[in-house]
C-alpha cells in the first residue's frame, strides 16, 4: 500500500522526517518496502516564463521560444507543443536535468538547425499524469526561477506491507493512529457532521441474507455532476498508485485508501426496484467492472435489484450499474459483509480486488454511519446534488472482545517489563478501553485481538521489540548431549560414505512427470494442481529424477557422471527414505596406462551397494543375492539383496535399455537403490565395547580348488556351500576364476575358489587338511560340482 | 706364504670385470683345491712348532682375500643393480590415474551444520511427512479453512479422497512438525525440523520445492527474550561472525502471537550481500531472513498441551537461503538440477563434517 507524507499528515500532526517515520513504521510492525521522494526526480526542473514565441524557420509544427529561468540571459528553446505561447508560465528542464519519463539527459542541441537549450515539459514527461497534448501551464503567479518540486510541493511516498491481521491499517488514517501511539505525533481523526437528508430515500434497501450481509446502509444523492475530482484528491490517489477516473469513482476510492473502507456508488438510472443483499442463484451471471463475466452460486452474497445482480458483494461492482460521466443520481452503498463469506467467494471465483482484501480481513463495523457521512459530504462538495435520508438495513456486529488481562504477562511472555502506566497509555492510544481491574475492551475494528497474548503484542510492539533483552535458554549441566536418532546418524554417515567413494550428491524434485513415473511402475500420488506436467506426480522412486539429471549432464558433455541422492519415495503406504546411486559414462577415462575408456558395469554397482550397506550397519554377510530387481533394470544384469525372501534391502545392476530410451540416454547406466527403512536396526542398545578379539597366533593356510559345475549354477551358491563346509576351520572362500571353453565340457564351467583356513591352537597336520578338503569337495558335490583333476 | 701370489690375487680381484671372474678367483684361491685351502691343509702335516709359525700368515692371507672377494662382489652387485634401475626409469610427469572426487550437496551440508549448532543448545532433530493433511498443515496451526493466510500459501493439493475428512496436500512449511512433535513427545521440548517444503510458485528466486528448518522450544517461562537470544546465537554461530545484527519487527503469523520477523544487517561488497553490521550503517541494508514468534495458545492447545502451563517460541527459515548467503550461490534453481559441474564446485568434501571444535562452516 502506498501513500504520501502529505496525506499522512492529514491524520497525523508531526514534525518527524520521512526517514524517522519509516523507521517507526518498521518498528511497530508496518513493514516499509519502499520510500520514494519524487522531488529527487525533479532536480533541474524550474518554473519558467515564455517571453517570446516565433515560428521555426525550418519546421511548420515547431516554435522557437525565449524562456526566462529567473537568472542569467533568457534561453532559446525549440518547442513542439501547440499551447506554447508568449507570456505563459510552465516547467522548464535545464541542461543536465534527467527527464523522469525516459531517463534522457537534457543537453544543448540543435533542432532543425536552430539552437535549443533545455525543454519545456508535459505532465507525462515528468510522470505527473498522462497528458501529452501540450506543455504544463502554471498559474500566472508562479514564481519564475523556483524549483518546480518546491513549487508543486512534492511529498515522499511510503510503500508499506500491511500484515493480514491489520485491515484497520489498510487506510492512511489507521496508520496514523498506530504512529501516534508510538509517539510520532498527535493523531487527528477526520470526521464530518452527519448530513441530514432532505428527502426520503427513493429506493428500498434490504438485506435478505443477514449472515452474508448483516448490515447494508445507503442513501441516494440526486443532481450530481460527475466530472474530474479535485487536484488534491488526484494527487493523493496518484501517490497511492490509483489512477484518477471520475469524481464519483475517485471519492469511493479515496474513502477506501484513506479510511480502509470500501463503498460502492450505483448509477440510480440503471437500477430497477428494491436493491437487496441476497444469495446468488446457482448459475446466475454478472458482468463485473473488470469486463469479465462471473457465474455465481448460492453460497455467494450479491447486491441485486429486480433486473439482476449488480455487485459481487464486497468484491467487485457490476459493469452495468457503475457510474459514468452521464450519471446524475447515485445510490451509495456502505455495507458490512461476513469476512469468511467474502474470502470463500473470492477464492471460488479466483477474483482479487482491493475491496475483497479489506472485507475478507474485516473492515471496521463501527464505521458505517461515519463512512457514509464522509462519502456524502465529499460528493456534495465536489459533485453537488442533494442527499436523501439515510437508510439502514440490518446492523453490523457490535459486541466487542473483552479480555481479562494481567499486565505482568508483558514480561512473562514478551520478556520485557513495561510499567502499567505505559501499557495503559499505549492501549488507550490505540483506542482500547481499559477498566481499573484490567478488563481490556478492543475496538471493533481490531478483529485480530482474541486473547491476552494479543494485548502483549500491542504493548510490546509499541514499546519496541529492540528493547527486549536477550536471555539465554537454560542449559543442562555438562557438554551437549547427542541428539541424532539412529536413522539420522545412518543417513549422515551414508551421505559422506557415498561422497567419499567419488559420488556427487544431487537433490532432485520430489515431483516428476507421469511419463517418468510410468517407467518405474507408476505414481501413487498425483497432484490436483501441479505447476506443470513435468512436476505432476510424487516420485515412487528416485531413479527418474537422477536419470534425467544424467541425461542433462551427458548432453552438456560430461564424460563420467556419478550421482547419488538420499530422499523419500512416496508410495501409497507412506514416505520411505531411500538412497539411489547412478553411474554413467566412463568409470575410467582412456589413459596411457589402460588404453581405452572403461564403462561402468553391474559389479561396480554391486561393490558400491555392499559398501554402502555395510556402512549403514546392514548384516552384509547374511544377505542373499536374488532376482526381481524390477523392470527398470536389465533382466540379466541386475539383482536384489535380501535378508530372507521378503525383506529386500537393495537392488542394483544395469538399467534396462528400454528405460534408458525412455529417458533419452545413450550408453549404459549402472544404478543401485537402497531402502534405508528396510535395514534392520541393531538389537538392544549397542555398547561402545567391541566383541573380544585377539589375532590368531598361527598363519592362515590357503588352498585352491577348481570345480566343474553346470553353467547355470550361480557362483554364489558354490561359494556359500564351500564356505559352510567346515565352519570352524574355513575363514573365507573366494571365487577367483570363472572359465568356459577349451578343456571344459559343453554346458559346464570351471569355477576356481580360494579357501582360507585359519588354524586355532595348533597347526594343521596333513590328515587335518585332507579331511577339510574332503568336506569341501563333498559340500560342492551336493551342487553337482566335480573337482577338476 | 707367497706374498707375491697374494698381491697378484688381490690385484686380480680388483681388476675382475664381473661376478664370474670374481668367482673363478675365489675357486682358485679358496675353493677345495684352491692354493690357500691347500696351504691350510698342509698345516696338518707340519710339526706343531712349525705350524705355529706358519698358520697366522696363511690365516691372514685367507682373510684378506676373502674380504677382498666379498667387497668386490658387493661392488659389482651394486653396479649391476644401479645399471638395472637405470633401465627402469619412469616419466613421472605422466598423469596418475584419477580418483573421482565426490561431494556433499550444500543443502545437506547446511542441515548438518544446523544440527550441530542446535545440538549444542539442546535441540534434537525432528521430522514429519511431506504429504500432509490440511489439519496439521493449517487447522492445527490456527489457520481454519476460511483463513486468508491459507490462500496465500500457494498450496499443492491432492484430489479429495472419498470418505476422508482431511484433505491431503504437500506441506507448505515445516511448521506441522511442531504440532506432530508436541503431540507425540509432549513438553518440554527443543527441536529443529529441517526438510523439503512445497509452494506452487516458480520464478528466479522461488522454486516449487525448497527447504526450510523449523525451530521450536516449549517449556515453562519461555519468552521473547529467549527467542531473541536463540536467533542471534544461532546466526552468529552459523555465519561464524560476531557482528551479526538482528532487527526484530512485529509481524503476523497465525500460529504465533506475538509474531516477530527478523531482519539481518548486511553490507554490499562487490555487489554481493555480506552479512554483518547494522543495516542502518552507510552502505548497509536490512534483509528479511526469518519468521518467528511465541507459539499461539491455540496451537499448543490443539497439540494436546495445557497453554497455561507451557509456552514457547517457534521460528522458520529457508535452508537454501542460508546456504546461498553463507556460501555465495546466487541461483536457487541450480540447487535441484544435478549438474555435476555445479555440484563439484559448490559441494563439500565428505571430510568437511561440521563439528564445533573445527568450526561448523567449511571455508573455501
Amino acid at each position: 500500500m502506498k501513500f504520501s507524507l502529505d496525506w499522512l499528515k492529514v491524520f497525523l500532526d508531526t514534525d518527524a522526517s520521512a526517514g524517522e517515520i519509516s523507521a517507526a513504521l518498521n518498528k511497530i510492525g508496518i513493514e516499509v518496502e519502499g520510500l520514494e521522494d519524487p522531488a529527487e526526480g525533479l532536480t533541474g526542473f524550474r518554473v519558467a516564463e515564455v517571453l517570446t514565441a516565433a515560428p521555426h524557420p525550418n519546421a511548420d509544427k515547431l516554435q522557437v521560444l525565449t524562456v526566462s529561468t529567473g537568472e542569467g540571459e533568457p534561453l532559446q528553446v525549440v518547442c513542439g507543443a501547440p499551447n506554447a505561447r508568449a507570456g505563459m508560465k510552465g516547467v522548464f528542464g535545464m541542461s543536465g536535468a534527467i527527464v523522469p519519463a525516459n531517463g534522457m539527459e537534457l543537453r544543448k542541441t540543435a533542432i532543425r538547425g536552430v539552437e535549443s537549450n533545455g525543454m519545456m515539459c508535459s505532465t507525462r514527461e515528468l510522470q505527473l499524469g498522462d497528458d501529452h497534448e501540450g506543455i504544463i501551464e502554471l498559474p500566472a503567479d508562479a514564481p519564475v526561477g523556483a524549483s518546480f518540486a518546491d513549487y508543486r510541493g512534492t511529498s515522499p511516498v511510503f510503500d508499506v506491507a500491511i500484515t493480514p491481521n491489520r485491515p484497520d491499517c489498510m487506510g492512511v488514517e489507521g496508520i496514523a493512529r498506530d504512529l501516534a501511539a508510538a509517539g510520532l505525533g498527535r493523531f487527528k481523526p477526520y470526521r464530518v457532521e452527519p448530513v441530514a437528508g432532505s428527502f426520503p430515500c427513493p429506493v428500498e434497501i434490504r438485506t435478505d441474507d443477514p449472515e452474508g450481509c448483516p448490515a447494508f446502509y445507503g442513501r441516494v444523492i440526486r443532481g450530481v455532476s460527475n466530472g474530474a475530482s479535485p487536484e488534491w484528491m488526484q494527487q493523493r490517489l496518484l501517490s497511492a498508485g490509483q489512477r484518477p477516473i471520475s469524481a464519483l469513482v475517485d471519492i469511493t476510492n479515496y474513502l477506501m485508501l484513506a479510511f480502509g473502507r470500501p463503498a460502492h456508488a450505483y448509477d440510480l438510472a440503471q437500477l430497477k426496484g428494491a436493491v437487496v443483499a441476497r444469495r446468488a442463484k446457482d448459475g446466475e451471471q454478472v458482468l463485473a467492472l473488470n469486463e469479465k463475466t462471473y457465474t455465481l452460486d448460492s453460497s455467494m452474497t450479491v447486491i441485486a435489484d429486480d433486473s439482476g445482480v449488480h455487485d459481487i458483494a464486497g468484491i467487485m461492482g457490476g459493469e452495468h450499474s457503475g457510474v459514468s460521466d452521464a450519471t446524475t443520481d447515485v445510490l451509495l452503498e456502505i455495507a458490512y459483509f461476513d469476512p469468511e463469506r467474502i474470502g470463500a467467494t473470492g477464492r471460488k471465483l479466483g477474483l482479487a480486488s482491493d475491496a475483497r482484501t479489506r472485507f475478507e480481513r474485516g473492515v471496521d463495523p463501527a464505521f458505517l454511519d461515519e463512512g457514509l457521512d464522509l462519502l456524502t459530504a465529499l460528493i456534495l462538495k465536489i459533485c453537488g446534488g442533494e442527499a436523501s435520508e439515510l437508510v439502514r438495513a440490518g446492523s453490523p456486529p457490535s459486541t466487542p472482545t473483552v479480555i481479562e488481562y494481567d499486565p505482568g504477562l508483558a514480561e512473562r511472555l514478551g520478556g520485557i517489563a513495561i510499567s502499567e502506566e505505559e501499557q495503559l497509555r499505549t492501549l488507550e492510544a490505540l483506542e482500547f478501553r481499559v477498566s481499573p481491574d484490567w478488563r481490556v475492551t478492543a475496538p471493533l475494528r481490531r478483529h485480530d485481538i482474541e486473547g491476552p497474548a494479543d494485548i502483549v503484542e500491542e504493548v510490546v510492539r509499541i514499546h519496541g521489540l529492540d528493547r527486549v533483552d536477550r536471555v539465554p535458554l537454560p542449559r543442562t549441566d555438562g557438554v551437549a548431549r547427542p541428539t541424532a536418532t539412529p536413522e539420522q546418524a545412518t543417513e549422515r554417515k551414508l551421505r559422506r560414505a557415498a561422497a567419499a567413494r567419488g559420488l556427487n550428491e544431487a537433490i532432485t524434485w520430489s515431483f516428476i512427470s507421469e511419463k517418468e513415473a510410468e517407467a518405474v511402475d507408476g505414481a501413487a500420488w498425483v497432484l490436483e494442481n501441479p505447476i506443470s506436467e513435468e512436476l505432476k506426480v510424487m516420485r515412487p522412486s528416485l531413479l527418474p529424477g537422477l536419470l534425467s539429471a544424467v541425461r542433462r549432464n551427458l548432453d552438456r558433455g560430461a564424460s563420467s557422471v556419478r550421482l547419488f541422492e538420499i530422499g523419500r519415495r512416496y508410495l501409497a503406504d507412506g514416505e520411505h527414505p531411500t538412497l539411489v546411486c547412478v553411474l554413467a559414462g566412463e568409470r575410467e577415462a582412456r589413459s596411457w596406462q589402460g588404453g581405452k575408456a572403461k564403462p561402468f558395469d553391474a559389479f561396480d554397482a554391486k561393490a558400491l551397494t555392499l559398501y554402502l550397506l555395510e556402512t549403514a550397519g546392514a548384516p552384509v554377510d547374511r544377505l542373499q543375492v536374488m532376482g526381481e530387481a524390477g523392470r527398470v533394470y536389465h533382466p540379466g544384469q541386475s539383482a536384489t539383496l535380501r535378508l530372507g525372501p521378503k525383506n529386500q534391502l537393495a537392488s542394483f545392476g544395469m538399467i534396462h535399455p528400454g528405460t534408458l530410451k525412455a529417458f533419452d540416454i545413450d550408453g549404459p547406466v549402472a544404478a543401485l537403490g537402497i531402502h534405508l527403512d528396510a535395514i534392520p536396526p541393531k538389537k538392544g542398545t549397542p555398547s561402545f565395547a567391541r566383541a573380544p578379539y585377539a589375532p590368531p597366533a598361527l598363519q592362515p593356510v590357503v588352498r585352491d580348488f577348481a570345480f566343474l559345475v553346470d553353467v547355470a549354477l550361480p557362483a554364489g551358491d558354490l561359494q556359500r556351500a564351500v564356505r559352510g563346509a567346515d565352519k570352524a576351520e574355513i575363514a573365507e572362500a573366494r571365487i577367483f576364476d570363472d572359465f568356459r571353453g577349451t578343456g571344459v565340457p559343453e554346458g559346464k564351467k570351471s569355477l576356481a575358489i580360494e579357501v582360507t583356513l585359519q588354524p586355532g591352537e595348533k597347526s594343521y597336520t596333513d590328515s587335518d587338511l585332507k579331511i577339510i578338503s574332503e568336506r569341501i569337495v563333498a559340500a560342492a558335490a551336493k551342487l553337482g560340482a566335480e573337482l577338476r583333476g | 706364504m707367497d706374498d707375491q701370489r697374494i698381491s697378484e690375487t688381490l690385484a686380480a680381484i680388483d681388476a675382475a670385470a664381473d661376478v664370474d671372474a670374481v668367482e673363478a678367483i675365489r675357486i682358485a684361491a679358496l675353493g677345495k683345491q684352491g692354493w690357500i685351502s691347500l696351504a691350510l691343509k698342509s698345516l696338518g702335516a707340519m710339526a706343531s712348532e712349525e705350524r705355529t709359525k706358519a698358520a697366522p700368515a696363511i690365516q691372514a692371507a685367507r682373510e684378506k682375500i676373502a674380504n677382498a672377494l666379498a667387497e668386490k662382489k658387493a661392488a659389482l652387485d651394486d653396479a649391476a643393480l644401479e645399471a638395472s634401475l637405470a633401465s627402469e626409469t619412469l616419466d613421472l610427469t605422466l598423469p596418475a590415474s584419477e580418483v573421482p572426487k565426490g561431494s556433499v550437496h550444500p543443502v545437506s551440508q547446511v542441515m548438518d551444520e544446523l544440527a550441530e549448532i542446535f545440538a549444542d543448545m539442546g535441540f534434537a532433530v525432528a521430522t514429519g511427512p511431506e504429504i500432509e493433511d490440511d489439519w496439521h498443515n493449517f487447522t492445527a496451526l490456527n489457520m481454519p479453512e476460511s483463513h486468508p493466510a491459507r490462500a496465500m500459501h500457494d498450496t499443492f493439493y491432492f484430489p479429495q479422497q472419498e470418505g476422508v475428512d482431511h484433505r491431503m496436500l504437500l506441506r507448505t512449511h515445516t511448521s506441522p512438525v511442531q504440532v506432530r512433535t508436541m503431540v507425540s513427545q509432549g513438553a518440554p521440548l527443543r527441536i529443529i525440523a529441517p526438510g523439503r517444503v512445497y509452494r506452487s510458485d516458480s520464478d528466479a528466486t522461488h522454486t516449487p520445492m525448497f527447504h526450510q528448518v523449523e525451530g521450536l522450544v516449549i517449556d515453562r517461562g519461555i519468552h521473547l527474550g529467549h527467542l531473541k537470544w536463540t536467533l542471534e546465537t544461532f546466526l552468529k554461530a552459523f555465519f561464524e561472525r560476531e557482528d551479526i545484527v538482528l532487527r526484530l519487527r512485529p509481524s503476523y503469523f497465525p500460529f504465533t502471537e506475538p509474531s516477530v520477523e527478523a531482519d539481518v544487517g548486511f553490507a554490499l561488497e562487490n555487489g554481493r550481500r555480506v552479512l554483518g553490521g547494522s543495516g542502518d550503517e552507510p552502505g548497509h541494508g536490512w534483509m528479511e531472513l526469518l519468521g518467528s514468534g511465541m507459539v499461539n495458545r491455540r496451537v499448543i492447545e490443539m497439540s494436546g498441551l495445557d497453554p497455561d502451563e507451557w509456552q514457547g517460541f517457534a521460528f522458520g527459515v529457508g535452508v537454501d537461503r542460508l546456504a546461498m548467503l553463507k556460501y555465495g550461490m546466487d541461483d536457487l534453481r541450480a540447487f535441484f538440477d544435478g549438474d555435476v559441474r555445479w555440484l563439484r564446485h559448490y559441494g563439500f568434501s565428505p571430510f568437511d563434517q561440521p563439528t564445533l571444535s573445527a568450526g561448523v562452516g567449511a571455508r573455501a
